[in-house]
């Protein structure tokens, strides 16, 4: 099919140049800090400071690996950490808010509307709203200290059952009508007809639940005081804060923070873009 | 009266296996955010250290946060400022870029977005500006302008009580395509191309007509679903402010909504005077919101 309007010569000649000037922008700082995750310690403090790196060496992450050995909580730790509370965390939010998403989505029953109402609602506040009650919440469940004190929150979280919610009223009622003939329970369905057919939204949902759990530095540092447990978000936070020395150890930590997330949504860029379709607020 | 109740039951029951699977979903979400800002509301009027029973004080935490507490009205001033300018520019951004993008071809697209959102997915590493914005001559940008010669001396960007917050708005804008970026790239691919070429022929002269007059129309629940979730974002602002800046920011020049209730909630353990920073942080926020979904709501 043929366009019928077309910009003028310059107008794509002006579009290409703020695309690619935003593009460095954005770019530049992680590029940086990548750069700097290879350097020798005195490229780091070079005067003035280049970007590009001349003679990439691994001491860095060597050298996080045997810093993070030797401080109280082994490096290793914060990492298992992270990955069994993220893990769990997204597994979790999946599971549990695609299926809460479906009756939602596809049943009419009494408070369907309104619960579903509520969770638009609480979109319009941060979670920061909510965390002053939630840790004397947590207290009386006595769960401070705890890896749940993260976990259940974020299986809990707002968006991911939004974003399900609204993709799943696009599967024909048909595939579920036939099911139920079948003799399918509902549980079932969900499980065999529903989810099945609502690939997008659940990688969609991995990767902002993975997103969130990964790079929250917050509500650790409110839910969590033994050192053992926290993650390596906020190992992250003291590494930075080690100064000059640390410096290479630290970019180098930045690269393993910011990694997985970009993999991920590498991975599913497309089907998060055929998700987020669904997801605008009707009224 | 009782035919309704005994009809509500019986659809209750019909639904009885819905309810199971919503189950555990919202005990979650009431245990975690429902309650907690009932709990919120209510404790806002108390005097609570944990340790013992709270004690209501009617308005006193109210009263203190605005007549007395000099600091508050700071956090208050800083978050707005940030809001208003970081909340519009990063809407419109995420919507310029999403609609500019939208037209590339796909391998491409692809990449852009890639760029475009890397910040926003990695979160946690906005520390890296600390080596752009580093006050001494090894900090990037200072090295960058004084071997231009535009700075003799080097700016202490972070630092300064007059420009750190401006500094920050430029690191917020840096992370904020995200979600709502996403949802306008995936809105402007579900535009009835066919739209576009009956306005064509109904006198629509030039993109930007096009944009307004078709697109953006058409694509109105994704500008609100954008839209709630910039807002939201843009007067959360505090991770950014403590962990470049430091806590308490120099003279409280960077001090923000949510630090204070972090340096109430967290460090003082005065949980009544939280909650009342938390309520009307929750007020704010969700005032400007529904404002926001009126005025972007299809007539």
């Amino acid at each position: 099919m043929k366009r019928k309007i077309n910009r003028s010569l310059w107008g794509n000649v002006i579009v290409i140049a703020v695309l690619t000037i935003v593009a460095i922008f954005m770019a530049l700082p992680l590029v940086y800090s990548i750069m700097n995750a290879f350097k020798p310690l005195d490229e780091l403090f070079l005067f003035p400071p280049r970007l590009f790196v001349r003679r990439p060496t691994l001491k860095n992450f060597t050298d996080l690996f045997y810093l993070m050995s030797t401080s109280f909580v082994p490096f290793s730790r914060y990492l298992f950490n992270s990955i069994f509370i993220s893990f769990l965390s997204t597994l979790g939010h999946v599971m549990i808010a695609s299926m809460a998403a479906y009756p939602l989505a596809k049943h009419k029953f009494p408070g369907s509307k309104f619960l579903f109402n509520l969770v638009v609602f609480s979109l319009m506040f941060s979670g920061y709203v909510t965390n002053i009650p939630r840790f004397i919440i947590m207290a009386k469940l006595r769960l401070l200290d705890t890896y749940f004190s993260l976990i259940l929150p974020y299986i809990g979280a707002t968006l991911g059952l939004f974003l399900m919610k609204q993709f799943m009223e696009q599967i024909p009622d048909s595939y579920i009508e036939s099911a139920r003939i079948d003799g399918a329970n509902e549980f079932k369905i969900w499980w065999h007809v529903v989810m099945p057919n609502v690939k997008p939204a659940w990688l969609t949902l991995i990767l902002f639940a993975f997103r969130d759990t990964w790079n929250d530095t917050y509500t650790p540092a409110l839910y969590l005081h033994n050192e053992a447990m926290k993650p390596f978000s906020l190992a992250l936070t003291y590494i930075q804060q080690g100064g000059f020395v640390r410096a290479g150890a630290a970019a180098a930590a930045a690269v393993l923070m910011m990694l997985p997330s970009l993999i991920i949504f590498i991975l599913t860029q497309s089907n998060v873009v055929e998700t987020m379709k669904s997801a605008g607020i009707k009224e | 009266m009782k035919r309704k109740l005994e009809n509500l039951w019986r659809e209750i029951k019909r639904n009885r296996e819905s309810y199971f699977l919503l189950l555990p979903y919202f005990l979650l979400f009431f245990t975690f955010v429902v309650i907690p800002v009932i709990v919120g509301a209510v404790l806002s009027f108390t005097n609570y250290n944990i340790i013992q029973m709270p004690r209501f004080i009617g308005w006193s935490n109210y009263k203190r946060l605005f007549l007395e507490d000099d600091v508050f009205l700071i956090a208050l001033q800083n978050t707005f400022k940030f809001a208003l300018i970081t909340g519009p520019i990063s809407y419109f951004a995420c919507l310029f870029f999403a609609w500019l993008i939208n037209e590339l071809p796909p391998k491409i697209r692809s990449i852009l977005t890639l760029l475009y959102y890397a910040p926003a997915l990695s979160s946690a590493v906005f520390f890296i500006w600390t080596y752009i914005f580093s006050g001494d001559v090894y900090g990037l940008l200072n090295g960058f302008l004084m071997n231009l010669g535009i700075i003799k001396e080097p700016v202490y960007w972070l630092q300064d009580s007059r420009i750190n917050l401006y500094v920050l708005m430029v690191i917020q804008l840096w992370m904020s395509l995200g979600t709502s970026f996403l949802a306008f790239i995936a809105g402007f691919q579900t535009i009835d191309k066919s739209l576009y070429e009956a306005g064509a022929v109904d006198g629509i002269r030039n993109r930007w007509q096009e944009l307004w007059y078709i697109t953006l129309p058409s694509m109105k629940p994704q500008l609100i679903f954008g839209a709630i979730m910039q807002v939201t974002a843009s007067f959360a602002v505090a991770d950014i402010s403590a962990q470049l800046i430091g806590f308490p920011s120099p003279l409280y020049s960077a001090h923000t909504i949510v630090l204070h209730m972090w340096d109430y909630g967290s460090i003082r353990y005065e949980m009544g005077y939280a909650s009342a920073i938390a309520v009307i942080l929750f007020l704010i926020t969700v005032s400007i919101n529904q404002g926001v979904r009126k005025i972007i709501r299809p007539d």
